[in-house]
């Protein structure tokens, strides 16, 4: 059965159909329809109770590369991982990466994920030259900036609900090496984080924080990045996954007390100012541990993730002091701004502002009430809460924090639909 | 490692993609053939971005004997020779239905044993004359003792089996090195109507498998290597019990 990531419990698709051929027509179904791609996303919006799922890691194949441009045309079902592992030792880079490189590119569209070098780049779907879409009646459409426009903007973090994205075109950017020189500084307190923020954001490509929301002054590590020429000890070598993946456990590896251990050792750890890396343990810290979602227990667990406008940095620390008092959190916690690059998408996540990323155990009531308090204090102060990563905020919320929904519904295939849209958009 | 020029036949099978990937990241030569040349051509360039030196394509259905002398000329014009032949087409078929059919029986036997027979006698004939070569055939584990439950596939697969030893014993001396290779359970769509279980493995996983067998030259390779243990097993129940099991 196919699942979302957080691994919670969710009513499952009637029919699975395993997709592989982007010419092939839809098949013809009662129910709606929705592409799965891997499974990466964290709540509802890759699941379709009761209705059907096209598993579109068959869709695999690239299409065509420009070698003299980095234009690169793929079908929906390739992975970033696998743009990577051809295009690295090319010298070609993801112009944009989510923190898993195991999405496929058709997800990392439909959600128009982020990465660490938003404030120079904006978000993947910035990037995007062009995609095809089939809709349920048959069409096919080209869409770019320039052609179907409107479909384009509507599809850009669409969250699959256009319609089959086929194929997507991206421009990968040239790079120096698949080395990363990391910079690393600790903060203590917000004030801190912002100004060393500031001066690693004008002076880096990439920029990120992991932040102990658990300890009294919030604190963490500052990791500012720039891919680098392979060092005269030659290129730090990837290092190789763990041989084994948990097992489902009964119940949840991550409580207070392991947090609490783990933050605390990971804040005071020797930290040194400068270092090189592979690129991969820089962008995908948790890509080594196979199905680490399994370390919350057989009741999974949540995500939330919003953005802030950077004036309400007053409602950060509020949100801050609330999810400490709670003691839930977890210790994957992500700090990061987001820069002035518009995307294109209509229901793009990202806005200018502060973003902010935690785990948390699936604790039932308890864990649903401190997500219903934060809601408030990002919605009063304008920000909104990521759809890739949710699988419970309000209807009345995510309609009140997308303003351009209203524009979005009328691109809806009518034989689409998902667990989120049936949640949040009806 | 010298630049590969390798045949593919039966190039759109799930086993026999994920394998041509390896060799087109390593800068191979790739002639496909298969059935449809749409969906060659749609692999085919995934090849070249995938790193392929070059990529032919060939139309042809497999059990049309009369097309293997053209199919194969086509593929050394295209590539200057041919170093490396992987033989990959088959079908799965419906065991009940073909109880029932004679015509149905012998078609199967046709596709998964006859075809492949005739394709291997005249690629060995080719690489007796020009002295080298690598011929790798797609078996199966089915192959190695009949049950109900597939033996029309199983039938087919055997004697391939047997042919291609003999084959080997044929060539042994003639520095050509013949293959075969007897994947277990593999999730493709040839079997996507089945249930899967820890048994079933990945196409990525079998063809790492197969590149390996043909870069060590080996003679019979199960994959993944488990089978060979259980298959040992299999061989040796007393056929007094062995027809009383529901397998």
């Amino acid at each position: 059965m196919l699942s979302s990531w957080g691994q919670l419990p969710a009513a499952p698709a009637r029919d699975e159909r395993w997709w592989a051929d982007r010419a092939a027509a839809l098949p013809e179904t009662g129910s709606t329809l929705l592409a799965y791609g891997n499974g990466r996303s964290y709540g509802d919006v890759c699941l379709n109770g009761g209705a059907m799922l096209l598993h579109t890691r068959g869709m695999d194949r690239f299409i065509a590369f420009d070698p003299a441009s980095g234009v690169l045309r793929c079908e929906a079902g390739v992975l970033l991982s696998e743009i990577l592992e051809v295009f690295v030792p090319l010298g070609w880079f993801l112009p944009v990466t989510p923190g898993t490189r195991y999405v496929t590119i058709g997800g990392a569209v439909a959600n128009d994920v982020h990465g660490k070098n938003h404030h120079r780049a904006g978000s993947f779907g910035c990037h995007v030259r062009c995609l095809e879409l089939l809709r349920s009646d048959g069409s096919r459409r080209l869409c770019s900036p320039q052609e179907n426009s409107d479909w384009f903007a509507a599809t850009i973090g669409g969250l699959g609900l256009t319609g089959l994205i086929t194929w997507v075109e991206i421009e990968l950017k040239p790079m120096a090496g698949s080395a990363i020189a990391v910079e690393n500084a600790r903060f203590n307190g917000l004030d801190e984080f912002f100004a060393i923020n500031a001066s690693a954001e004008a002076g880096h490509e990439y920029t990120v924080a992991w932040i102990d929301c658990l300890a009294a002054t919030p604190r963490g590590i500052l990791m500012a990045g720039d891919h680098a020429a392979p060092g005269e000890a030659g290129c730090p070598r990837a290092p190789s996954p763990l041989p084994l993946a948990p097992p489902r456990l009964p119940v949840s590896l991550i409580n207070e007390l392991s947090l609490r251990a783990f933050n605390q050792l990971y804040y005071h750890r020797r930290l040194p100012a400068n270092s090189r890396m592979h690129y991969a343990p820089y962008f995908y810290p948790l890509d080594s541990i196979a199905h680490w979602n399994r370390l919350y227990g057989r009741r999974g667990f949540f995500q939330y993730q919003f953005v802030l406008p950077l004036a309400e940095r007053a409602a950060l620390t509020e949100i801050l002091r609330d999810i400490a008092a709670s003691g839930q959190g977890s210790f994957l916690a992500v700090l990061k701004t987001f820069g002035a690059v518009r995307s294109p998408g209509l229901l793009s996540f990202p806005m200018p502002g502060v973003t902010l990323a935690l785990d948390f155990p699936n604790h039932g009531r308890a864990t649903l009430a401190l997500f219903d308090r934060l809601d408030a204090i990002v919605g009063a102060a304008g920000g909104r809460v990521y759809a890739a990563k949710d699988a419970r905020m309000s209807g009345e919320f995510f309609r009140r924090s997308n303003p351009r929904l209203d524009e979005f519904t009328p691109y809806i295939d009518p034989k689409f639909s998902s667990d989120f849209a049936r949640r949040v958009m009806l | 490692m010298a630049m590969q020029r390798i045949l593919i036949i039966g190039a759109s099978s799930a086993i026999a993609e994920a394998t041509a990937r390896i060799w087109a990241a390593r800068g191979a030569e790739l002639f496909l053939v298969g059935r449809r040349a749409d969906r060659l051509a749609v692999i085919a360039a995934d090849l070249r971005v995938r790193g392929a030196a070059s990529v032919g394509c060939h139309r042809l259905d497999a059990t049309d004997i009369d097309g293997h002398a053209a199919m194969l000329d086509a593929a050394i014009v295209a590539m200057g020779g041919i170093d490396i032949a992987l033989i990959a087409h088959g079908s799965l078929p419906d065991q009940k239905a073909c109880e029932a059919s004679v015509a149905m029986t012998l078609k199967e036997i046709d596709t998964n044993a006859l075809s492949v027979i005739a394709l291997a006698t005249r690629l060995a004939e080719l690489f007796e004359g020009q002295g080298s070569g690598m011929l790798a055939v797609i078996g199966s584990v089915a192959g190695d003792r009949g049950r109900q439950s597939n033996y029309i596939y199983g039938a087919a697969k055997g004697m391939i089996g047997i042919f291609l030893q003999g084959l080997r014993n044929r060539l042994a001396r003639r520095n050509v090195q013949v293959l075969t290779i007897k994947p277990g359970f593999v999730a493709t769509p040839m079997t996507a109507a089945f249930s899967k279980n820890a048994l079933w493995a990945r196409p990525e996983a079998i063809a790492r498998g197969i590149v390996r067998a043909v870069d060590k030259k080996s003679d019979v390779v199960y994959l993944p290597g488990f089978w060979c243990a259980v298959m040992l097993l299999i061989r040796h129940i007393p056929e007094r019990l062995f027809k009383r099991l529901a397998l």
